[in-house]
């Protein structure tokens, strides 16, 4: 078991770090006749998201966006889906793009992230159209008009897909499942608000963490039994007695910074509840730090010295 | 640094080709160099400075002035800066235009910003036939760029046009729109008789209710939401089309004589 040597308001903080990953991400807006309908569709599109090792791709709402935000003046959200190749993340986002957003009624979807490499939103969910979808260039970008039953399915040509990291983390360590939960919901409120990062588990938070391996050779991912409380006695535990409980949040984000801010404020609003919560240590997940090219510190972190 | 400003000495008994008279073609360019630069004028060619007065020296803003109809290609085929017309001008006004500004305080004759690629070409009075048509012989009309038209325009506006964006504040002549390929036609005023004429794609956004012929099919009222993009989009310019906010419209569909899929969009009151 690591030795804390950082301690904030009686929560220890592991001197350890989480090992992220580069990933390809994308940023999409929804948009629909009102929010209510603009997170159906976008719920449906971030649906089965949770991680790239058995959904593809990993995506999650980003933040509600006012009508005064969005490009056709209607309320939305924005979307942020990640992958591990730019392959995938295409085919992911036209298949979504298919079955969730164009079905959803009333629902438009636009580019929310400007690069170089542009990779196709509506650009083939056009031949929809069966030859009566009509195309417009406004202002410099290219929309498809699609007729569908509700009216007509409007969805920008391109979105932007640009370098991202996947696989920030932090574990919370507490006495009780409550306890633990409590407090990663504490986390999750207060890193829903910092932008350019999702966490794409369900309520953001994961509960099945995993090691690399297994003792079975069609698994290359198993449960992660040092942090599993009630494996304590048998194998070489991460776990002190007093820990009944881990949760992990798991955070992808557009870049090194936007990963490191969302991690500090969501350790930050757990240490303000204090050990009184239930919580006892914040860790974080790695393998040694030869897999991933991205080390999260979470002292480094905490002190704002992260690079 | 002032404008280069060419002044019209005397009006002409025919029409003079100013096509070589471009912010790109005169960059670098001495006021003797400029001057020496030769303009077609039906069998002869005529020195620039025996047609105007030549003054100023900023050849990234050029500005026409006592000009008149006879004036052709004034900003043809120009890919930067601006040109301001201080009256009419003739034919071809911005033909094959790729970037850069014109405005034409006055009114301008037929094959206005025919074959235009790109840039804003604004003309304050009225324009003739043709306007963002392709010029004689070719198979598409305009391919980007906008025009604003705050007067009239005369027959076969858009004819053939293939992309960008027209916008006429007064009337237009009989087959607006006729052989459309793509791109947007806005129309605050009356059309002529046959608009959308063969038309294939595009759109036309008319303000007032056309006469159509029987070959552009209703296909009822609705709210299509790419017109808030659209309205946004007309905010870029100085026009009474950003005015509009409506997103209520009837929709006509044809031309199917052509097997088309173009559109005719009136606006709601």
């Amino acid at each position: 078991m690591q030795i804390n040597s950082m301690q904030i308001n009686g929560i220890h903080i592991d001197d350890t770090f989480a090992e992220a990953f580069n990933m390809r991400g994308t940023r999409i807006i929804i948009t629909a006749q009102n929010h209510k309908w603009a997170y159906h569709a976008a719920n449906a599109m971030t649906g089965f998201a949770t991680s790239v090792i058995g959904c593809g791709v990993e995506a999650g709402i980003e933040r509600e966006m006012t009508a005064d935000e969005t490009p056709d003046g209607r309320p939305g959200v924005a979307v942020l889906m990640f992958a591990m190749g730019s392959k995938v993340l295409m085919q992911q986002l036209e298949t979504r793009m298919g079955q969730c957003i164009l079905t959803c009624p009333t629902a438009a979807a636009f580019a929310g992230i400007a690069s170089e490499d542009m990779i196709s939103l509506g650009k083939h969910l056009r031949y929809f159209g069966d030859g009566y979808q009509t195309s417009k260039l406004i202002a410099g970008k290219r929309y498809w008009r699609i007729p569908v039953m509700d009216g007509e399915f409007l969805t920008e040509e391109t979105t932007g897909m640009v370098r991202a990291i996947g696989g920030g983390n932090f574990l919370i360590l507490a006495t009780s499942q409550p306890a633990a939960l409590a407090a990663a919901e504490t986390a999750i409120d207060a890193m829903k608000k910092v932008p350019n990062v999702i966490m794409p588990f369900p309520g953001g938070v994961v509960r099945s963490g995993s090691k690399v391996g297994s003792k079975y050779k069609t698994m290359f991912a198993s449960t992660n039994d040092a942090f599993c409380p009630t494996l304590k006695g048998v194998v070489n535990s991460e776990l002190s007695p007093d820990i009944e409980s881990v949760m992990e949040i798991v955070i992808d984000g557009l870049t090194f910074d936007d990963i490191a801010e969302s991690m500090k404020v969501g350790i930050k609003a757990i240490c303000a509840l204090g050990a009184n919560s239930g919580v006892k240590r914040i860790s974080a997940g790695n393998y040694g730090g030869k897999l991933g090219p991205h080390l999260f510190k979470l002292h480094d972190i905490l002190k704002g010295s992260a690079a | 640094m002032s404008a280069l400003t060419f002044t019209l000495k005397t009006a002409p008994q025919q029409s003079i080709d100013c096509r070589a008279l471009t912010p790109d073609s005169l960059n670098g360019k001495s006021i003797d160099e400029i001057g020496a630069i030769k303009l077609g004028s039906g069998k002869s060619a005529l020195r620039v400075s025996d047609v105007f007065e030549i003054s100023g020296r900023d050849s990234q803003q050029l500005v026409f002035k006592n000009t008149g109809s006879r004036l052709d290609y004034i900003g043809a085929n120009m890919a930067s800066g601006s040109i301001t017309i201080e009256g009419d001008a003739g034919a071809y006004l911005g033909s094959g235009m790729k970037n850069g500004t014109i405005l034409c305080k006055g009114n301008a004759t037929a094959f206005a910003a025919c074959s235009m690629r790109g840039g804003l070409l604004t003309i304050n009075g009225n324009a003739g036939d043709f306007l963002g048509a392709g010029s004689e012989g070719l198979r598409k009309g305009m391919l980007g760029g906008t025009v604003i038209v705050k007067g009239n325009t005369g027959d076969r506006t858009g004819d053939q046009m293939r992309r960008g964006l027209i916008l006429i504040e007064g009337n237009t002549g009989d087959y607006c729109g006729s052989r459309m390929i793509a791109g947007t036609i806005g129309v605050l005023g009356n059309t002529g008789a046959y608009t959308g004429f063969n038309m294939h794609r595009g759109t036309l956004l008319l303000k007032k209710q056309p006469q159509l012929h029987a070959t552009m099919q209703d296909c009822g009222t609705h709210t299509l939401p790419f017109l808030n993009l659209l309205f946004k989009s007309f905010s870029n310019y100085d026009s009474n089309f950003n005015k509009l906010n409506n997103q209520r419209v009837q929709r006509f569909v044809g031309d199917t004589a052509y097997n088309g899929n173009g559109e005719i969009l009136v606006l709601s009151d």
